[in-house]
């Protein structure tokens, strides 16, 4: 770039030691030793040495990217890389001739091996830092290349790497289909064999390489299809797409089911938050109440217990539903006149209410206290208990479907526009005509609908409920996931979900650090990607406004 | 007959009087404007009108019916529509949807029937969004209706602004300062356009508007405000040589010896 700076040597080295300070934070909180446990590839590497490289490969490649002339690009990233293993050679040498656990309890000597590669303080110091400046050449070397092929190989990365990383999960899958000696030739001691896990890194590049040169010719020819045909292609994508939801419960087997409905319970509650804080804008950080409305309806309704009234839960569902909505009116009320930072604190304190309302000794006889409700049945259907997370994943999917299909419907009519109108100014979209008491509260019930009935789900799969499972994290946690998906976006809440809840559920050792990992990505999302994974088209035109096309030619007349 | 009666209309804030004892009648199928300098409560006024701000005394009657005390969304739906003296377009929304959401008073279906998009609803659709086509293009926007509003140019989007108040298929058309920022091609342009809504559509429109040579050139009727009253009301050329119109324009004392045939812009 002719404007900027030119990247000299110093911005390389002040690079590569912030990429080192993070490794070296993230050693020292003890991540490395716990995910060293989790291996990829077997022998070679592990999610803790992973993760010690990451932040350095990554600004390392970022320092040739910054590079104005391409002969220096190598050095930056290689002077980058070598910088990058000071502040851990640093800690062998600290720890080599102090006692750090004094101080910090997670220097263990496990850490040490792990940063020094077993090979004690000098050596281990010595291979660390080749092993950095090799990152950095590396990263170096695969920024020269054209740029198709540089990202079809970070996809190869990535995919070989994820792979990796849920092994024991794929090994148990391929097992359960077909057979101990099919996963072995893969997979070893919950890891990717070396040599597969360099077949798949080909394989993926490659394919990637062929799709990027081939895909468009693939599109060009897409968009010559008549129109009809074109409507025939994605009906044909839904009926897959349905087909492959249905079936999901056979490939995933009931752990993975499980997590896969807990999922599902979030993806509910993102689509009714969605409409409420995405399309309508109405910050709402008491979003839990209705969950909690949901669960306890379905638990004083269905329990067998002394609390319980025992009636079945397909009658169950619709009076949780209802008791949710009448709910999400009555909060709505008496906030229809605030906005902003004014109704997210009023919405705060319903949630806790509702919370502390469940615990009360007060409602004690009819909620239970602290203690719960217990024996709430699963639901029955013809006859049958679903008792399986596999069973129970049809409520979950029939549930989200229709949430999905109501706020796809809605979001394309007359309302979806009074809430766009209503988020973007209320004033004058008051002005225009709009119903401002009817258009919030449709958003407050619509929203509180889907998370009393998702409420209503849960407390039914979990069988006992206790009000310290509807605290102020829950809401918090949809509204990240809203965000990281994309406001307003109906796959994004999909993809929020799934890494927002199904990742932490999957990766169980990062849960000691799973707020840290959140506050994280939250940063990194806010300032990288701020409009989410998989943003609407509104939301990607909102927070692009500086990126856009130069204004319009006022060429028009005027009549 | 009058299409919008006011009768003493007195807004305070606090110890403020913004509109003091106003009066005006306006003819209906006329174009008439509120003048007065900064801050003389012309915006107020037209606050009051819309809903915006209660008057604290008197009463405002649109074609026959008391409108003060009404939301500002029942009022839309009597039939009055405006405009902003600083342009509020829904800036994340298309043109196209600005104008549909401008609409909205006409629209009719039932939020239920998007979900099982029964005929009705269908057609209903299909309809506002061909008549939003219709004025995107009677505004000379053909063509722009995807674009964001925020990347529209500021004229067109002072169009804009004008074609969503249209939608709405308004009585009474309240326009605040619509040639602000123009340069005199433009305003004179935008004359012209006020006029033919008048004579095609047969829309009675209400201007402030600080461009006298636009007030002169358009208005029927004018009502001079300074500091929340009325000091005069007439035809451009009873105003033109009002010497207390004049003196509100430009203080007292020049007002003996200003020749007073083209009042200053201010």
């Amino acid at each position: 770039m002719p404007t900027m700076q030119d990247f000299n040597l110093r911005k390389a080295i002040n690079f590569g030691l912030i990429a080192g300070v993070i490794s070296l934070f993230i050693s020292v909180i003890g991540m490395t030793t716990l995910l060293s446990k989790r291996q990829l590839v077997a022998g070679i590497l592990t999610l803790g040495q992973l993760l010690i490289f990451l932040a350095p490969a990554l600004l390392s490649y970022q320092a040739a990217e910054k590079s104005s002339k391409k002969s220096r690009a190598i050095l930056n990233s290689v002077v980058a890389g070598l910088a990058a293993a000071a502040p851990l050679a640093l800690l062998i040498l600290l720890e080599s001739l102090f006692n750090l656990r004094q101080f910090f309890v997670n220097v263990s000597p496990d850490l040490i091996k792990i940063i020094n590669f077993g090979q004690g303080t000098t050596t281990g110091m010595a291979i660390l830092f080749a092993a950095m400046g090799l990152i950095g050449l590396a990263m170096g070397l695969v920024h020269l290349l054209q740029p198709q092929i540089r990202k079809s190989i970070f996809t190869g990365l990535v995919v070989m790497l994820i792979i990796g990383t849920f092994s024991e999960l794929l090994t148990e899958r391929l097992r359960a289909f077909f057979g101990v000696e099919f996963s072995k030739t893969i997979f070893q001691s919950k890891a990717l064999l070396p040599s597969v896990a360099a077949i798949i890194l080909i394989v993926v590049t490659v394919f990637s390489i062929v799709w990027t040169k081939t895909g468009d010719k693939i599109k060009q020819r897409l968009d010559v299809i008549p129109a009809g045909q074109k409507r025939a292609i994605k009906a044909g994508n839904w009926v897959v797409l349905l087909a492959v939801l249905f079936l999901l419960p056979q490939f995933l087997g009931s752990y993975l089911t499980e997590v896969t409905n807990n999922v599902g319970i979030f993806v509910l509650m993102g689509l009714g938050l969605n409409i409420v804080v995405g399309f309508a804008g109405l910050l709402d950080l008491g979003y839990v109440a209705f969950f909690a409305i949901g669960a306890y309806t379905m638990a004083v309704m269905t329990s067998t217990g002394a609390l319980g009234v025992g009636v079945s839960f397909w009658l169950a569902l619709p009076v949780s539903v209802t008791a949710a909505i009448i709910a999400g009116v009555l909060l709505g009320t008496p906030v229809l006149r605030m906005r902003g930072d004014y109704l997210a604190i009023v919405t705060l304190g319903f949630g806790e209410i509702i919370r502390i309302l469940a615990n009360s000794d007060m409602l004690k006889s009819f909620l239970g206290g602290a203690q719960g409700i217990l024996n709430i049945p699963k639901p029955e259907f013809l006859g049958t208990a679903l008792i399986q997370p596999g069973q129970l994943y049809y409520v979950v999917l029939a549930g989200c479907l229709l949430a999905a299909f109501v706020s796809w419907r809605l979001s394309r009519s007359r309302l979806g526009r009074q809430w766009m109108a209503l988020r973007e100014d209320e004033d004058v979209a008051q002005a225009m005509g709009i119903n401002l008491v009817k258009t919030k509260l449709l958003a407050f019930a619509i929203g509180a609908a889907f998370s009393g009935l998702a409420g209503a789900i849960f407390a039914s799969k979990l069988t006992s409920i206790f009000p310290h499972s509807f605290n102020l994290l829950i809401s918090i946690n949809v509204l990240c996931l809203i965000i990281v998906g994309g406001m307003g976006s109906l796959p994004g809440v999909v993809v929020g979900a799934l890494i927002l809840v199904g990742l932490p559920e999957l990766l169980r050792e990062f849960a000691e650090y799973r707020y840290l990992m959140y506050g994280a990505l939250l940063i990194v999302m806010m300032l990288a990607k701020p409009e989410g994974f998989w943003p609407s088209a509104i939301q990607r035109r909102e927070l692009h406004v500086y990126e856009d096309q130069a204004p319009a030619q006022d060429n028009a007349p005027a009549e | 007959m009058p299409i919008l009666t006011a009768k003493n209309v007195t807004k305070r804030f606090g110890g403020l009087v913004a509109v003091n004892d106003y009066s005006f009648e306006l003819e209906e199928g006329s174009i008439a404007s509120i003048i007065g300098p900064n801050g003389a409560g012309k915006t107020t006024f037209f606050n009051c009108i819309t809903g915006f701000y209660q008057a604290n005394e008197g009463e405002i009657v649109f074609n026959g019916q008391k409108i003060n005390g009404y939301s500002t969304d029942r009022i839309a739906h009597f039939g009055i529509s405006r405009t902003y003296q600083n342009i509020r377009l829904f800036a994340n929304m298309t043109a196209i949807e600005n104008i549909l959401v401008g609409e909205e008073p006409r629209l009719k279906t039932f939020w239920v029937e998007a979900l099982f998009r029964t005929p009705r609803f269908v057609k209903d659709e299909q309809d506002a969004e061909n008549e939003a086509k219709r004025l995107l293009q009677y505004v000379g926007l053909t063509g722009l209706g995807d674009q964001l509003a925020r990347n529209l140019p500021y004229g067109a989007q002072r169009r804009l602004e004008i074609a969503r108040a249209l939608a709405s298929q308004p009585k009474l058309l309240l326009l605040d300062e619509p040639t602000a920022g123009m340069n005199p091609n433009e305003s004179t342009e935008m004359m012209r356009f006020i006029q033919g809504l008048r004579d095609d559509l047969k829309i009675t429109i209400l201007l402030i508007e600080h461009d006298m040579r636009v007030v002169m050139g358009i208005s029927e009727n004018i009502s001079v405000l300074d500091f929340g009253e009325k000091i005069a009301e007439g035809t451009p050329q009873e105003i033109q040589h009002n010497p207390r119109v004049i003196e509100a324009y430009l203080g007292r004392g020049t007002a003996a010896g200003f020749g007073a045939t083209e009042a200053a812009p201010v």
